[in-house]
């Protein structure tokens, strides 16, 4: 069992979200940045899709009641183990006992920490990753106990430790397809969503990315369409709505653009008032 | 995406609908769902390993293939709803914009067959069609705050039932017993794209039997089968 000492600004359980239920209206949750998490559990040799606790701009202080193993991936922020810095991107070992905690943010937006099994929360439609009205709780609260599932393989202790390039933070670039909408957009509209700078906003979280900068528009609203975490919508007073792992199934305004599965993982690991551009993949 | 021309009709609804079961049962290589709204179906994958022009092709020859599939056959859902102006906050100022009874407004209400074209916005709220011209009213200038469980709306064109607590800018006529939404139930929402709707009027004291027997698990929901 881990026990929650203290949490950090906003921590959940995630894995690789929810497929199959979108068309009741369910959300496909999941890790904000895949890459991260992914990586996490790689690392321990976890299965793909085991859960892992995802924290948000300060990491939460943990307990560990049991011997096992981590891997902290995603945002840096000083990772210490009883008070030691301890290193990111490689197994760690953990006695009974032992506190991880965090100290100031460095670089990144949203951390990982993955244990040797993953942790079993609430498992609901397919997916432990928590959402309102689908699991019982949806963020992980202080004195909270988080159970580990049973590890069925023997664990081998690699040494395996994976640089992140440090791009996957810094990147002002964010690479994005064109969207339904983006043929109603005119010529000059389309050459300033490429050309203009957009600023993550404050209001960011798990949902959408409302994005500062403001984009003309003269496009009505569609009659309500799919959505899909990556499509950004422009709203009629011209600001711009990256849609986030959260996010609702449905919506009417234009789909100008869709970001690509690796821009979603790069935006989800920009902070508020950090800058970027947009650019087409090829 | 496979999109129909932007209108809300229920001949495209059939018409999609119809596509979207004969992608579900041909498709057999890999995991899909498939998302409707009014015009539009999203075909999405759970993996990304696959030839994406060639499954563009094999999508377009699903429709013009003749498959053994009949379109799925359709439920009319009864929905209880209490329009007491304890749960029914804005149905005096509504029936007073429209310089009708409230007895009427409710007439009105219950006696339309609503279609469900989807499910959307929040796990288990319906996208209904059928709003009697007459009751058609914009929304709230200021969205409340904290809309019930269960609140029946109308906002613009559209009326609905909030599936869970949240907040909205839908003026509220009342409230129904119903749980939409249910993430425990291996059917987490009973209704699906292209069954129909019509709401029963009941009073307080029903509206709460009901909720116990839902509580205790032992309700049962009347429908019927109908041809849309």
């Amino acid at each position: 069992m881990v026990e929650v000492l203290k949490t950090g600004l906003y921590d959940s359980i995630q894995d690789l979200g929810r497929f199959g239920f979108q068309h009741l209206g369910v959300p496909t949750s999941g890790a904000m940045d895949q890459y991260a998490f992914t990586l996490a559990n790689s690392i321990l040799g976890n299965q793909d899709n085991a859960a892992a606790l995802e924290f948000t701009l300060l990491g939460p202080t943990l307990k560990f009641h049991i011997g096992t193993a981590i891997c902290i991936t995603g945002m840096q922020s000083n990772a210490q183990l009883n008070g030691q810095s301890i290193e990111t991107n490689s197994v760690i070992n953990i006695k009974p006992h032992d506190v991880l905690s965090f100290g100031q943010r460095i670089l990144g937006c949203r951390g990982y920490i993955a244990v040797l099994g993953g942790f079993q929360s609430e498992n609901l439609m397919g997916s432990r990753s928590m959402y309102q009205h689908i699991t019982y709780e949806h963020r992980i609260k202080k004195h909270d106990q988080l159970k580990i599932l049973e590890q069925s393989l023997p664990y081998i202790c690699s040494n395996a430790h994976v640089k992140t390039p440090i791009s996957h933070f810094e990147t002002d670039i964010l690479n994005v397809f064109k969207g339904v909408e983006f043929g109603r957009l005119s010529k000059n509209q389309q050459e300033a969503l490429f050309q203009q700078e957009f600023t993550v906003s404050k209001d960011s979280n798990r949902m959408a990315y409302p994005l500062d900068g403001i984009l003309n528009n003269s496009l009505d609203a569609i009659i309500t369409g799919p959505v899909l975490p990556g499509t950004v919508q422009l709203t009629p007073s011209g600001q711009l709505i990256v849609l986030m792992r959260d996010c609702q199934t449905t919506g009417g305004y234009p789909r100008i653009i869709q970001l690509t599965e690796m821009a979603i993982n790069q935006l989800s690991q920009k902070a508020p008032s950090e800058k970027f551009t947009l650019k087409i993949a090829h | 995406m496979i999109q129909w021309p932007e209108k809300i009709d229920p001949e495209i609804l059939e018409d999609l609908l119809f596509y979207k079961e004969k992608i579900l049962k041909s498709t057999t290589r890999f995991r899909v769902q498939v998302i409707n709204t009014y015009n539009t179906l999203l075909v999405t994958y759970d993996t990304s390993d696959f030839d994406f022009k060639k499954e563009i092709t094999r999508l377009k020859s699903v429709n013009t293939l003749i498959m053994d599939v009949k379109p799925s056959q359709h439920q009319l859902w009864k929905i209880p709803v209490c329009y007491d102006a304890h749960f029914g906050l804005d149905l005096e100022y509504l029936a007073t914009v429209k310089n009708i009874s409230t007895s009427d407004l409710i007439k009105w209400h219950t006696a339309a067959r609503y279609k469900v074209y989807f499910i959307g916005f929040l796990p288990g709220f319906l996208y209904l069609g059928g709003l009697d011209k007459r009751l058609i009213i914009p929304r709230r200038n200021s969205p409340r705050h904290h809309i019930k469980k269960g609140a029946v709306g109308i906002g613009g064109e559209q009326t609905g039932i909030y599936p869970n607590a949240s907040p909205g800018g839908w003026n509220i006529i009342g409230n129904s017993p119903i749980s939409f939404f249910d993430s425990e139930r291996q059917n987490p929402c009973f209704a699906t794209a292209g069954d129909s709707i019509q709401f029963v009027p009941i009073n307080l004291d029903m509206h709460r039997i009901i909720l116990e027997k839902i509580e205790n698990r032992n309700y049962v929901l009347e429908s019927e089968v109908c041809d849309g």
